[in-house]
């Protein structure tokens, strides 16, 4: 037969050969593929691996680091007293004594801002924990049950989600922690705590639930079954690791939007109160003399958005690590 | 039929630029890599073919072999990052696509060039109706009014033998089955009347007896319009009902090219060899499958020399230091090892 | 004749489709399996071959006990495994095993090889005792062509047909009477596809195993069945050895599907009369009456459109085949070229 097709059936320039014979030639120098050491690693080691090389991370990581230090041992930062001043000294500017100045009573900003950092830090943490907890808890239940539980605790978390945050928090605060009422210190972070642990759990609660119902399809769940694993084990073994990934970024990225939270409720009066030292409690002092001293507002405001902006950014670093489409 | 004697006087310019050869298509050492955060991946590393009008070219290989990649990089649809291309040409007429302004390329893709993928639901965009999705073409690109633009869609699904054209032209994606989808891709694809249809596994997704269909109906729109056709598979008996060539690829090189029937007949590559090989045969039950041992090479080490030597059963010293080059052997064939000759002069 | 290990009978499963979202109401069912009856005699392999929706996969999962028959049943050794729960069906587990079809999804991405592998034996410990479970682990490795080394490894760092391989080890690991292929070797590529169906024979003497194999690819159903069913929307409308089957089918459809295998021999382009189906496979929801194949049958007369053809053997044929007109038909292209 005469097709024209079969005729020159390869037009390789005969000038190619030794080139790519040629740059075959340098990598029989290179070891065969099983003799690199290969480790094991699992997604998390991968991440870990992708982490490592990103600036972002270790900017935030370190920032962090520094944040959570002062949160649990200010005295490392700074001598200087929080909560005593002297009247004296009453919105003395920064200098090379103070490094931020004096407040309206007197007391050392710097100081204050250390020591603030323990109760933004706390309260953040705690309540993220709890946050993830009972979310991810309700979220495993209604996703892995499905029918009519699902059902149930699905609109049960959207009362709770229709509430606006700041109205929510506001009723809840006013009506435990309002005027005249006598709680100290420890039992005012309680009610912070709670009443964000109460406001945020349903999209904690929302994220596992859509996770873990598109992980319980997954075939490995299937194959599971079929080896005769029980509830327990394909919740525990298989469902959980699956699912942990998109908690963990969320956990990061909340943490720093509960430190943001703290220090609106406290400025608005509801929240933590003298004389315990907070970020939100020093904005609210300063926001009187904000044409006479500004320095007053802007470094707890300072301290305040580098901290939310540290655990942003370092669950954003994380998203992008664990990924895997990003990579 | 005169570009057979252009063809065989001619040897591609040695410094490459676009000489008019009478191809329609050829893609001439193409070097594409994948540079990714685990290091370069070499995925593509000289691939040399060509399709004329009215032939079937089939590019076999299995999964990383780089026969899709090599399709994407013709179309101009590599994802860049991480794909790049390194080297080489994709003349289309004789001209560069690669070097091609992107006005040009674009003008290139749907009316000179068209493609059909495998998997019809994601490549139809499932919020239009599949009659809007192919009279778009029509009105975009021949500046149809709306009614008109309408008129040819509706032929054009006639044309794929869909049953009741005019009222599936207001249908969905999803409300096609996946043998019509692959029909409308194929409508769709053909609407600008390309002069090269590149099909990466066109039936792969469907069923034996709908398979059967499309093909069929494929193998007519290309005899009716005399088209190039470039069948990228790794099913050898869909190959061997329908291509006229075959070049088979691995490790992102061309390792054999030939007419279909002398590659079946005799393979002059112990890799098309192994392939036809372990085929299971529907006449020769519970007989051991002869296999290709081991696995492909990890694109981002390919052994040294032939990259087929750690898996081939009459692999030689040689085979580890010389990297095999793609070698006329006969008048119309080609492969890329050094005991071709042996291969196909044994009895 | 061997015994049967398994026998299913008339098994049916339906899904119901439901429309809204608290007041769920069934607005129909998808008949997914509809009167499905076999045998799987001990030592052989069960070919079950059709097209995507044909039920095949619904007839795995239902004979893995992974979901309950709306109807029939499936006896294991004279125990009706559909109406076993806890510890029983646990036990029962162990008998009958299952290899999926992706090996990338089917294998949980955050455990090692060896936590896989020796899953089975963590979740039925009295077959090994904890000690000797490693060196368990590392001998299933081996007997299924894989480096026991690489027992700290997670799946992402082999090839698909690797993970395949450490699919049919778990399955393995208990010592299964049975096991359930579903597509095992579909997703993987010519040549792979080629060392795993090896595995699977090679284990099958060793282990005197059972398989129920199921997938869409006639060629390599034939080249590891001893006896095939064709299933077509749900019903088995062939059933027979494979040489009833492959040399001598009587059932248009069985016929069809043959005839449209793509060969890989281009010296048999133009003998092969290829038989042509029109149209596609109707929806499952709602089968045609009578014979489910007449919509798309070339033979079809008024009397398949009634009746239901039982699935018997006729006089044109000598294995049972579902069709009022069975006859055998020269189709198969021959090899012998």
């Amino acid at each position: 037969m005469s097709d024209p097709s079969t005729a020159s059936i390869v037009s390789t320039p005969p000038a190619t050969v030794p080139t790519e014979a040629g740059s075959g030639a340098p990598v029989a120098a290179g070891l065969p593929e099983n003799a690199r050491k290969e480790k094991p690693r699992g997604l998390l080691g991968d991440a870990w691996r992708d982490l490592r090389r990103k600036p972002l991370f270790w900017i935030s990581a370190i920032l962090i680091l520094v944040f959570v230090t002062m949160a649990a041992f200010p005295s490392l930062f700074t001598s200087g007293d929080p909560v005593n001043g002297a009247l004296s000294r009453s919105r003395v500017e920064p200098s090379a004594a103070a490094w931020f100045g004096y407040d309206v009573q007197g007391r050392d900003v710097y100081a204050r801002v250390i020591y603030g950092a323990r109760a933004s830090i706390v309260v953040a943490l705690i309540s993220t924990i709890g946050t993830l907890l009972i979310g991810g808890t309700i979220g495993i239940i209604a996703g892995y049950a499905g029918g009519w539980v699902d059902a149930l605790l699905s609109r049960f978390a959207d009362i709770f989600f229709g509430l606006p945050f700041v109205l929510g928090a506001i009723v809840i605060l006013t009506t435990f922690n309002g005027a005249g009422s006598s709680n100290n210190e420890w039992q005012i972070m309680g009610l912070v705590i709670m009443s964000l642990v109460v406001l945020s759990w349903p999209v904690v609660m929302r994220l596992m639930r859509s996770s873990v119902l598109a992980t319980k399809e997954a075939d490995y769940i299937v194959a599971a079954r079929a080896l005769g694993a029980g509830t327990g084990r394909i919740i525990l073994k298989h469902l959980l690791p699956n699912c942990l990934a998109p908690l963990l970024v969320y956990g990061t990225i909340m943490v720093g939007s509960f430190i943001g939270a703290e220090a609106t409720l406290s400025f608005l009066g509801i929240g933590l109160k003298t004389p315990v030292v907070s970020w939100g409690i020093m904005i609210s002092e300063a926001q009187n003399y904000i044409r006479v001293s500004p320095f007053l507002l802007f470094f707890p405001s300072a301290f305040l958005v580098t901290a939310v902006l540290s655990f942003v950014m370092l669950g954003e670093a994380v998203r992008e690590a664990l990924d895997p489409k990003l990579r | 039929m005169s570009d057979i004697l252009v063809s065989e006087q001619s040897k591609p310019g040695a410094d490459g630029s676009g000489r008019p050869s009478g191809r329609l298509l050829e893609v001439e050492d193409l070097r594409v890599e994948f540079r990714t955060r685990d290091g370069v991946a070499k995925v593509i590393n000289g691939v040399t073919y060509h399709v004329d009008a009215g032939e079937t070219l089939a590019v076999l290989g299995e999964s990383g072999s780089g026969k899709s990649v090599t399709a994407q990089t013709v179309m101009g649809i590599l994802d860049t990052p991480p794909g790049f291309v390194t080297g080489g040409q994709v003349r289309f007429h004789g001209k560069d696509m690669l070097t091609m302004s992107a006005e040009e390329r674009r003008r290139i893709r749907g009316e000179g060039i068209a493609m059909i993928f495998q998997d019809a639901l994601s490549a139809l965009n499932p919020v239009f109706t599949v009659g809007f999705q192919i009279a778009e073409q029509f009105r975009i690109r021949r500046g149809l009014s709306r009614a008109d633009a309408k008129k040819r869609a509706i032929e054009m699904l006639d044309q794929v033998k869909i049953p009741n054209a005019k009222g599936r032209f207001s249908n969905y994606p999803h409300q096609f089955s996946g043998g019509m989808r692959q029909r409308a891709m194929i409508a769709m694809s053909l609407a600008l009347d390309p002069e090269v249809l590149i099909a990466d596994e066109p039936t792969t997704a469907l069923d034996v007896t709908v398979q059967a269909q499309i093909m069929d109906l494929l193998a007519e729109l290309q005899r009716e319009r005399q088209m190039g056709l470039i069948l990228i598979t790794h099913d050898l008996g869909v190959v061997a009902d329908v291509a006229d060539r075959i070049a088979v690829m691995y490790a992102g090189r061309i390792v054999e090219e030939a007419n279909v029937y002398d590659l079946y007949a005799k393979p002059a590559h112990p890799y098309t060899m192994g392939l036809i090989d372990s085929i299971p045969r529907m006449d020769e039950r519970g007989q051991q499958l002869r296999t290709i041992k081991g696995l492909p090479p990890n694109l981002m080490n390919i052994p040294p020399g032939c990259p087929f030597n750690p898996r081939c059963p009459m692999a030689q010293p040689v085979c580890q230091e010389k990297l095999p080059p793609l070698l006329q052997i006969g008048a119309d064939r080609a492969s890329a090892c050094h005991f071709a000759e042996d291969l196909v002069n044994r009895d | 004749m061997t015994e049967n290990i398994l026998e299913v009978r008339d098994l049916v499963k339906h899904y119901p489709v439901t429309r809204g979202v608290v007041f769920k109401k069934t607005i129909g069912h998808v008949k997914a399996v509809d009167g499905v009856s076999l045998e799987l005699r001990a030592g052989e392999t069960l070919g079950v071959v059709g097209e995507s929706g044909c039920g095949k996969s619904t007839l795995a999962r239902v004979l893995m006990n992974l979901e309950r028959p709306t109807a029939g049943s499936v006896n294991y050794k004279g125990q009706d495994i559909s109406k076993l729960s806890g510890g029983a069906l646990r036990r029962l587990r162990r008998q009958i095993q299952l290899v999926m079809q992706d090996p990338y999804t089917s294998l949980n991405p955050r455990m090692t090889v060896g936590d896989l592998i020796g899953e089975p034996f963590e979740i039925h410990p009295e077959v090994a005792p904890k000690g000797s479970r490693r060196e368990k682990v590392k001998e299933l490795l081996d007997l299924v062509g894989l480096n026991p080394e690489h027992i700290n490894r997670y799946p992402h760092q082999f090839s698909g047909g690797q993970r395949q391989r450490i699919g049919i080890a778990r399955a393995l690991a208990l010592r299964p009477e049975i096991i359930v292929c579903d597509e095992p070797v579909s997703a993987l590529d010519v040549s792979i596809q080629a060392q795993v169906m090896n595995l699977l024979e090679k284990l099958q003497a060793e282990f005197g195993l059972s398989y129920v194999f199921i997938a869409h690819d006639l060629s390599v159903v034939r080249h590891l069945s001893d006896r095939v069913a064709v299933m077509y929307l749900g019903k088995i409308v062939e059933i027979g050895t494979e040489d009833e089957i492959y040399e001598r089918p009587t059932h248009p459809y069985t016929q069809a599907l043959l005839s449209a295998v793509p060969v890989p021999d281009p010296t048999l382009r133009d003998q092969k009369a290829i038989i042509r189906l029109t149209g596609d496979v109707p929806s499952p929801i709602s089968p045609p009456s009578g014979c489910r194949f007449r919509t798309r049958c070339w033979k079809a007369q008024d009397v398949c459109a009634e009746q239901v053809p039982l699935l018997e053997i006729r006089s044109g044929s000598d294995h049972p085949s579902a069709c009022h007109f069975a006859e055998k038909r020269e189709i198969v292209a021959s090899h012998e070229a």
